[in-house]
């Protein structure tokens, strides 16, 4: 089974450790995974800025770097939507080649989807002590329907997940929207850690590096250095 | 930039931001538990989103037959293209019936065309008698919120209104205030001669006027003065009663949380031969005002907007800054893209931008209105008309170019990773970054590893056999 790592601007530019906690689930899992080097970006910062067309090409290079993968496979459940959901039935629904988005969507997953939905794994490489809580990233969560999958892989792993309050809340990120209006988004961030600090859990996991940026950002802004702030595919992985 | 600073002085305004709490206890966990009654929830929604675009679909009939049907029943319906028509219709009416005051029920359209302003500059006194609308043209702000007009303001800052503008003793619980607006206005309900109320619908086979209130406040406009004026937009029309009765299975749970609203005013024309109440005038003013600007376009969609408010009332944005940083009329995410169509997009600012897209506002809207879809359209827009910041287009610009040619993206991504590490300094975070205030004013930047994933696995893949996962970054 051969499976296309999307590994995503941002954890490439700012974190590849999720990448490489990406590849060695999957690895582990026994797929065969295939990097295409010239991958970029979705095209989501574009595209929800306004910038269609520019968007429209990104999302053909993605189309072409992943077409002879039987699985593409991304920790991001945001760049999983823009594809998913926001390339087929927006950017090229009345495209000739929608067939081929289509079919890409169709054979995209989120890594936690990929990992509990088709691979079924039954163990996770990494043992978790203690409690974690969950921050459910929009996209994902709405567009995709990503909830119960990465509490189970958590869950795998031994952590228990203790909820936060509006665990399913906005945390203010927003991709440009976190620099355009800093301020309202500020506040929402301030608002998820107050909400992350009701748990008392030391641990925040998600699985959209955005969310999770915003997320760390503001704690260490309040003063938090000690939460870890953590992509659940590294929690999963093991060592980081 | 009206928008972006009038939010932040209201993210200061601490009595604004507790009054604010109640929206989330009230209307959020209120719909959550009102839907939980209904099973097929979901089907009533996709039926009622079909029904809507079926009547947008075929507007102008159905317009035409609310019309043949309301005059039928004796109303007179008038057709006001522009804002300022509909304000000229309505004092035109009042002055030839020489009307000396004016009760009004809550009426979102007359806030948009201002029409109160215009009828006073008439010398014809108006007197809001929803609560919220009353608390609010004692204190001459306009509405935060369309279904909860005042939600900004506390009890006591009512309480302060009320000693001031009743010369009675100040009190506080709010079954005392509500009690003193009810003595207030029941001298004016009793001496008005003309009522006028907006309509949560106009039903084309009937040629009826409904309108939905938990004070009963419309009922008192409807049926005791001489003349009745609804002024209402045209997107309001409905065909059936029936198509009414799905409706309203939505509305109330979706605005307030409540399974059925306390009252449903049905008007359907005047006061009949041997009838004991009703207006010996009924006059309906449907309103264009920017909405047939929809019509026809890939922003249709909107116009199914039934006005609940669900889409503010869980918009984390709205939650934090409340309605009145929108700026006009129609706040949060149906604002967002109602005012740009309105008032022109040249003039709509940020209001666009003003979400995250975190989705929340098209999962509850119970017409299922993709609102997230057309506030990004809007975006287009302003992209394409250059309307947007310089730095921002910039930014974006070149973020396109490079993505698009990977080995300069790689070279760029290279360099921005060692910098964003030097940058982090010990504690591997950027505390300020020119270009990026808006993130680092309120927050830190985690910075990056130092080395991008690409170079990694170039590293790892580069090594014969792999004996570890790769390398890792610290």
């Amino acid at each position: 089974m051969k499976v296309g790592l999307f590994v995503t601007c941002l954890v490439d530019l700012v974190r590849p450790g999720i990448g490489f906690a990406t590849l060695q689930l999957l690895e582990e899992a026994g797929c065969e995974v295939v990097v295409p080097q010239a991958q970029t970006c979705c095209g989501q910062p574009g595209y929800n800025s306004g910038a269609r067309e520019v968007s429209q090409a990104l999302a053909r290079k993605v189309l072409a770097e992943f077409r002879d993968c039987d699985y593409v496979v991304a920790p991001s459940g945001s760049c999983s939507g823009q594809v998913k959901v926001h390339y087929v039935e927006d950017l090229f629904r009345d495209a000739p080649d929608r067939a081929e988005f289509e079919r890409l969507a169709a054979r995209w997953y989120e890594l936690s989807e990929f990992l509990v939905d088709v691979l079924k794994i039954d163990r996770v490489p990494a043992t978790i002590e203690g409690e974690v809580t969950y921050h459910d990233s929009c996209s994902g969560l709405r567009e995709l329907g990503v909830k119960a999958q990465p509490r189970a892989l958590l869950r795998k792993a031994g952590a228990r997940i203790h909820e936060m309050n509006e665990c399913e809340k906005c945390c203010g990120f927003g991709g440009t929207f976190s620099v355009k209006l800093g301020d309202i988004s500020t506040r929402m961030a301030a608002n998820k850690c107050e909400n992350i600090r009701k748990t008392g859990v030391r641990t925040i996991a998600g699985g959209d590096l955005g969310c999770l940026l915003n997320i760390e950002g503001r704690l260490r802004r309040e003063g938090d250095m000690e939460t870890r702030v953590a992509h659940f595919a590294e929690l999963i992985a093991g060592e980081s | 930039m009206f928008f972006k600073r009038t939010a932040s002085e209201k993210l200061n305004d601490a009595l604004l931001q507790r009054n604010m709490a109640n929206l989330k206890s009230k209307f959020v966990d209120g719909r959550a538990r009102a839907i939980l009654e209904i099973e097929d929830w979901e089907e009533i929604r996709t039926h009622a989103a079909a029904l809507r675009d079926r009547t947008l679909a075929n507007l102008d009939a159905y317009l035409v037959e609310f019309e043949r049907n309301a005059v039928r029943r004796g109303a007179q319906v008038h057709w006001a293209e522009t804002a300022e028509d509909a304000c000229r219709i309505a004092v035109e009416i009042a002055r030839a019936n020489g009307v000396r005051k004016v009760t009004k029920s809550k009426s979102m359209v007359s806030e948009e065309v201002n029409l109160n302003e215009r009828l006073e500059e008439a010398g014809i006194p108006v007197v809001e008698t929803d609560l919220g609308e009353y608390i609010l043209q004692l204190a001459h702000e306009p509405p935060s919120h369309i279904v909860a007009p005042a939600i900004h303001k506390s009890k006591e800052q009512v309480a302060d209104l009320f000693e001031q503008a009743h010369h009675r003793p100040r009190i506080t619980e709010i079954p005392a205030l509500t009690r003193e607006a009810r003595e207030a206005l029941r001298e004016h309900f009793l001496t008005a001669d003309m009522g006028i109320t907006g309509a949560n619908f106009v039903i084309a086979e009937t040629g009826t006027t409904l309108t939905v209130t938990n004070e009963g406040n419309a009922d008192m406009v409807t049926t005791i003065p001489r003349i009745h004026c609804v002024i209402t937009g045209v997107e309001k029309v409905i065909p059936t009663l029936e198509d009414f009765a799905t409706l309203i299975r939505l509305l109330p749970r979706s605005a307030i949380g409540q399974t059925i609203a306390n009252y449903l005013t049905l008007t359907t024309g005047i006061r009949g031969r041997g009838e004991l109440d009703g207006p010996e005038q009924m006059h309906v003013i449907l309103v264009d005002a920017g909405r047939t600007r929809f019509v026809g376009t890939d922003m249709q969609v909107m116009l199914r907007c039934i006005r609940c408010g669900a889409c503010m009332n869980h918009c984390p944005v709205y939650q934090n800054i409340g309605g009145h940083a929108y700026g006009w009329v129609y706040p949060g995410p149906m604002g967002s893209v109602l005012t740009p169509v309105y008032v022109g997009i040249e003039n709509a600012g940020d209001l666009p931008n003003a979400a995250t897209f975190c989705g929340e506002c098209q999962v509850v809207c119970p017409v299922k209105i993709p609102l997230p879809d057309l506030m990004r359209k809007l975006r287009e827009r302003q992209f394409d008309a250059k309307q947007r910041p310089f730095g921002e287009r910039a930014a974006l610009n070149g973020w396109s170019f490079l993505a698009r040619r990977p080995r300069l993206y790689a070279a760029f991504t290279r360099i921005a990773s060692r910098m964003g590490a030097w940058m982090g300094g010990r504690d591997r975070l950027i505390h300020r970054l020119p270009g990026i205030d808006g993130w680092t004013k309120g927050r830190d930047m985690p910075a990056p590893a130092g080395k991008t994933f690409r170079e990694l696995y170039r590293k790892r893949a580069s090594a014969s056999r792999p004996t570890s996962r790769g390398e890792r970054a610290p």
